[in-house]
């Protein structure tokens, strides 16, 4: 019943934020509610037992994501107020189209398997022992790493001023 | 009683009472609910008392003295003060946004409250991710300064928000690099276990750890000497400039929350918690939790402010690198040698953390070696 209800208001919530962040026209209110959605997702991680990545989610996504996009906003002129007027509108609704029609497609394509075993309850040690183990994870994610770390150096070369 | 069953209705693992707590979950929740409301609310007024006072005196002078005996109904007079004065809102603030600032930077710091140990269970969820839980809460405090500065439509206010959150992404990696050297050493994440697990304190077995930690600690919740983001003689009080009343009593609250709850995680993971000698161990929380706030004062009296290039170069030059070496260090010595005492690594990691700070200052430069440090 508890958990029902969590679910439920934790689901309205992430809903509206989400719309919210669509539809606003200040770009900062926009930001907010953002994180506002964010924090609701680590709301339906706690519903799933799943402690660990809840306060991850936060971490990464409240406390340093958001925390650089509004950053990026304060640093940008003009954009505060309402969108600037863009000449790719048109490519990018259609790309937009795509990728919502795709996303669709596969969510409800998916056989979504579901377990009936009670959730593990500390997750910290399976995922350490899933990371870190003979055949862990450790290497797609230190090249998950290295490819975010060229993506950020090719950012500063690029709008590095000569 | 069904609903009183923790099992049922708590989803998350907690270890909940101690054995011989009376009733249930919810009564468990609302006595310390109130117990840490209450706690926060008297220690911020007992560290503004500490501060002012300790500070008058380190400054040759004698400080609010007036209000009751020894000054000590000072800071209930400038609650009240503060309270009762008018409330202003710009023309150009971003209203809903101005208004929810406070609110959204005090929630996250009494919310870390939730998982400090008072005594050995006696907290409000032994989470099993406990340490973690702290650090990802207290990031959401940087969105509240973040509201206010942008709602206040005040360009000192927003110059203060982007310094305080330059500091924060930067202070932020040293600092959990230090905490990641005790959940090391201890082998677990949750508060009560740390401290249950610690034999000798951690400042002596982590002494560099302890040292980064508390730098970053102090630049994280904006303390002098890495106060710049409110610094008055260039920004007039940074992003709080345009808040009055019981706003700014908020915000005033916040600043003293943080510090004291930076002082408990503190007192917690370095200086063994409750555990002690002869007092109650509420008691010596207490009192460790002060004594770090005493040298919060300390350090705020005695050094001045630091220029941005130096907070940012002292982050990312002095405190990244020295906390990386610490953890490699901390890992190999659990790693490699898991079974010897730990006194000798607190000889070993002391001589290590001397010769490493020495070694950096010596070659710590900032501007490429033209501004003199």
């Amino acid at each position: 019943m508890g958990q029902a209800a969590a679910f439920w208001i934790m689901a309205v919530v992430i809903v509206v934020a989400a719309f919210a962040v669509i539809f606003l026209r200040n770009v900062f209110r926009a930001a907010l509610s953002l994180i506002l959605c964010f924090i609701a997702v680590a709301g339906i991680y706690i519903t799933l037992s799943a402690d660990f990545l809840a306060a991850v989610q936060i971490l990464v996504y409240v406390g340093a994501i958001s925390v650089l996009i509004i950053l990026g906003i304060m640093m940008t002129r003009e954009v505060q107020k309402g969108s600037p007027v863009n000449k790719m509108q048109i490519p990018a609704a259609i790309v937009a189209a795509l990728l919502l029609g795709i996303l669709v497609y596969v969510v409800t394509s998916t056989p979504w398997s579901i377990s009936s075993q009670a959730p593990l309850t500390p997750t910290t040690m399976p995922l350490a022992t899933k990371l870190f183990s003979e055949n862990g994870f450790i290497l797609p994610v230190e090249i998950g790493a290295v490819l975010l770390l060229a993506a950020i150096l090719g950012a500063i070369v690029i709008t590095r001023e000569k | 009683m069904a609903i009183f069953d923790s099992a049922l209705i708590q989803p998350l693992a907690m270890q909940v009472t101690p054995p011989d707590w009376p009733g249930g979950y919810w009564w468990h929740w609302l006595f310390f609910t109130v117990a840490i409301i209450a706690f926060v609310l008297i220690m911020v007024m007992g560290a503004i008392y500490l501060e002012r006072r300790g500070m008058g005196r380190m400054q040759s002078r004698l400080g609010p003295n007036r209000t009751g005996p020894f000054g000590l109904l000072q800071p209930v007079a400038d609650a009240v003060k503060v309270l009762l004065k008018e409330n202003i809102v710009p023309t150009t603030a971003d209203k809903i946004v101005h208004w929810l600032a406070p609110v959204v930077a005090f929630a996250p710091v009494l919310v870390i409250f939730a998982v400090v140990p008072f005594q050995n269970g006696a907290m409000l969820a032994d989470l099993n991710i406990g340490i973690l839980y702290v650090v990802a809460v207290s990031s959401i405090a940087t969105v509240g300064v973040f509201m206010a500065g942008w709602g206040s439509g005040n360009k000192y206010s927003l110059l203060g928000a982007m310094r305080n959150v330059a500091a924060v992404v930067s202070y932020e990696i040293p600092m959990v690099l230090a905490i990641v050297g005790v959940v090391i050493v201890s082998g677990s994440l949750s508060m009560n276990q740390i401290v249950t697990g610690q034999d000798i304190p951690y400042i002596l077995v982590q002494p560099l750890g302890f040292l980064i930690f508390f730098i970053a600690a102090c630049a994280e919740i904006n303390r002098s000497p890495f106060d710049l983001m409110e610094a008055d003689s260039e920004l007039t009080a940074g992003f709080h400039t345009e808040y009055s009343g019981m706003k700014f009593a908020m915000f005033y609250l916040v600043e003293y929350a943080e510090a004291i709850a930076m002082s408990a995680i503190i007192a917690t993971l370095f200086l063994s918690g409750w555990r002690g000698p002869w007092l109650p161990p509420w008691l010596w929380f207490i009192i460790k939790t002060f004594v770090v706030f005493f040298v919060m004062v300390w350090t705020r009296t005695t050094l001045p402010r630091v220029r941005i290039d130096q907070l940012m170069g002292l982050a990312w030059k002095f405190l990244f690198p020295l906390a990386l070496i610490n953890l490699f260090v901390t890992a190999i010595q659990v790693v490699v040698w898991p079974d010897i005492s730990q006194w000798i690594f607190v000889i070993v990691n002391i001589a290590i953390a001397a010769v490493l700070i020495l070694l950096w200052s010596k070659f710590f430069k900032l501007g490429q070696g033209r501004v003199e440090v």
